[in-house]
């Protein structure tokens, strides 16, 4: 099987409001596959259509080979689901919140322990403490050792880093990473535009549509526009001027830098003549290659 | 320069554990403050201290002229306080909102009708005005939040992970708020896990269990550390000491 997961024309709306615009997206066997997107971009509607726990309005998605509205039961078997909010019980301790997932799906930790051993080893020093009373980064490593515990084909996490810090995201990362190398496909969404570049490939989605899917790097480099990064003493004012300034596309704050993207038919050499006609001193430009976000931003004003 | 926060021999302890060890840090009028660490480094911890909802063990701790452990409630008064977890009430719709944290803070119908029309005119609200709070996009609904946090005119404003999960554009305007109440004189004390945003701070301070790691203007901090961004000195600071005991 080529495709874990085939998605046709999917749309779902609440109310007057389109969480899903016709959606069509076919997902690999194996791959790590990123939706990128900010809060309320529907990436939480598709993942609940995809696990089988909303029905959509039109469109049909097959996940594994199984119709997620005709058979739902045989499907829910073979998927893992992390949700957004945190969703084990909070009165159980670790363990006990372990044993309840493995024994609805009819299997036990012993028998799929090597699968959560990497993950669950770091939390196992607190398999007695209840759910409710752990940190974030333990709750959420708890969490995805439920989701594993049955030994799911595909796996859907649904922004399993919101929140968390730097150090804790990357090492979540890595544990991905392991976990595809045992075969599992999984589904991730994030609104972290770093963490596409950590995906197979990644659907850039906003207000229920697509605005691309491709691998991180083609979606970098099929980025055409030139692109700046501007730094001046005085960063209120380099906002500002900048701008003002009619050769002026698009510029945004990345860091301690400015990212300029001139209209047609400006470049560099535009940019320099106006801060010299402001009296700029120490005035830092360079051309640079476009990262995700940027890419993003770009997408999300045409 | 006139001192907003003075911090001094900050100790909180829960029990055995020390889960603030000896801060020391002041944060000026009108300065953008980068509060960073792990989650569960001690942030919360210093930020309930410092904005009057928990009592320090020992140490000094003065907010906007009041000190910690006996004036709380004026300290409650002069500070205003968003998150990214909660900040409105997501059953009232805007304006019930605004009245709302209004009326908490004492203000008068007149003055709260202004600023209602006000925010709903800035933030370009109109279309969003019968709406509850939780059929708003997050986005908005930030926007809305700080600006609600703002009502009572505090000369300090706490800000907690206030752009997590904001998108991209939506995350920049939101600073161009946080810069735009700073010119006027007000001390934003803000954390986040953007690294980008930890930039965006004059100065920022880096929490690894319940210390305070790193403390400077991101400029001087990349230059001690030979490092590139922020995101670099975090992952150096926090990676293997970081515990997850707590």
């Amino acid at each position: 099987m080529n495709n874990a997961i085939i998605i046709q024309s999917l749309s779902k709306s609440y109310g007057d409001v389109e969480a899903l615009k016709n959606i069509s997206i076919d997902i690999k066997t194996g791959e790590i596959f990123g939706f990128i997107g900010s809060d309320g971009a529907g990436k939480t509607t598709l993942f609940r259509i995809l696990t089988s726990l909303m029905i959509p309005d039109h469109g049909t998605a097959e996940v594994i080979g199984f119709d997620v509205v005709k058979d739902y039961k045989e499907l829910r078997k073979n998927l893992g689901y992390m949700p957004g909010q945190f969703s084990l019980y909070q009165d159980l301790t670790v363990k006990e919140n372990l044993n309840f997932f493995a024994g609805i799906f009819k299997t036990s930790i012993a028998e799929n322990y090597h699968l959560i051993e990497d993950i669950y080893k770091q939390i196992e020093p607190f398999k007695n403490r209840r759910a409710g009373k752990l940190s974030g980064g333990m709750k959420q490593k708890l969490a995805l050792s439920c989701a594993l515990i049955h030994k799911p084909k595909v796996l859907f996490l649904d922004e399993p880093t919101t929140g968390v810090d730097v150090v804790s995201r990357a090492e979540f990362w890595e544990i991905l990473k392991s976990l595809k190398q045992q075969g599992i496909t999984i589904v991730v969404s994030t609104p972290y535009m770093d963490e596409a570049a950590l995906c197979d490939r990644v659907a850039l989605i906003q207000k229920g549509a697509i605005l691309t899917i491709d691998t991180p790097e083609n979606i970098v480099s099929n980025f055409h526009e030139p692109i700046y990064a501007v730094k001046a003493e005085n960063r209120h004012k380099l906002f500002e001027d900048i701008s003002k300034f009619e050769a002026t596309k698009s510029a945004y704050w990345f860091g301690e830098n400015m990212h300029w993207i001139p209209k047609e038919n400006f470049d560099e050499k535009s940019l320099e003549n106006y801060f010299n006609m402001l009296n700029y001193n120490n005035i830092y430009i360079q051309k640079i290659s476009a990262s995700i976000e940027d890419v993003f931003m770009e997408l999300m004003i045409k | 320069m006139e001192t907003a926060v003075r911090v001094v021999n900050l100790v909180k302890k829960f029990g055995n554990f020390v889960a603030n060890d000896n801060l020391n840090f002041e944060v000026s009028k009108g300065e953008v403050f980068g509060f960073l660490g792990a989650n569960g480094a001690g942030k919360t911890t210093a930020i309930k201290i410092l904005c009057g909802l928990s009592k320090p063990t020992s140490g000094t701790v003065q907010v906007a002229g009041f000190d910690a452990y006996h004036q709380s409630e004026k300290i409650k008064q002069n500070i205003g306080y968003m998150s990214q977890k909660f900040s409105l009430y997501d059953d009232l719709t805007i304006k019930e909102n605004i009245r709302f944290y209004g009326g908490i803070y004492g203000l008068s119908s007149k003055f709260i009708k202004q600023k209602t029309d006000e925010y709903i005119t800035q933030l370009q609200l109109e279309q969003y005005q019968k709406r509850f709070v939780k059929d708003l996009p997050l986005g908005i609904k930030q926007k809305l939040a700080f600006s609600v946090a703002n009502i009572h005119n505090p000369s300090i404003i706490f800000l907690d992970e206030p752009t997590s999960g904001v998108d991209p554009i939506t995350r920049r305007q939101f600073w161009d708020l946080i810069y735009a109440e700073a010119h006027k004189g007000k001390t934003i004390f803000v954390s986040t896990h953007y690294m980008d945003e930890a930039e965006y701070c004059d100065r920022i301070t880096i929490m690894v269990d319940g210390k305070i790691a790193a403390l400077g203007t991101p400029n001087n901090l990349k230059r001690d550390y030979k490092a590139n961004n922020i995101s670099e000195i975090f992952l150096l600071l926090a990676r293997g000491i970081k515990s997850e005991n707590h």
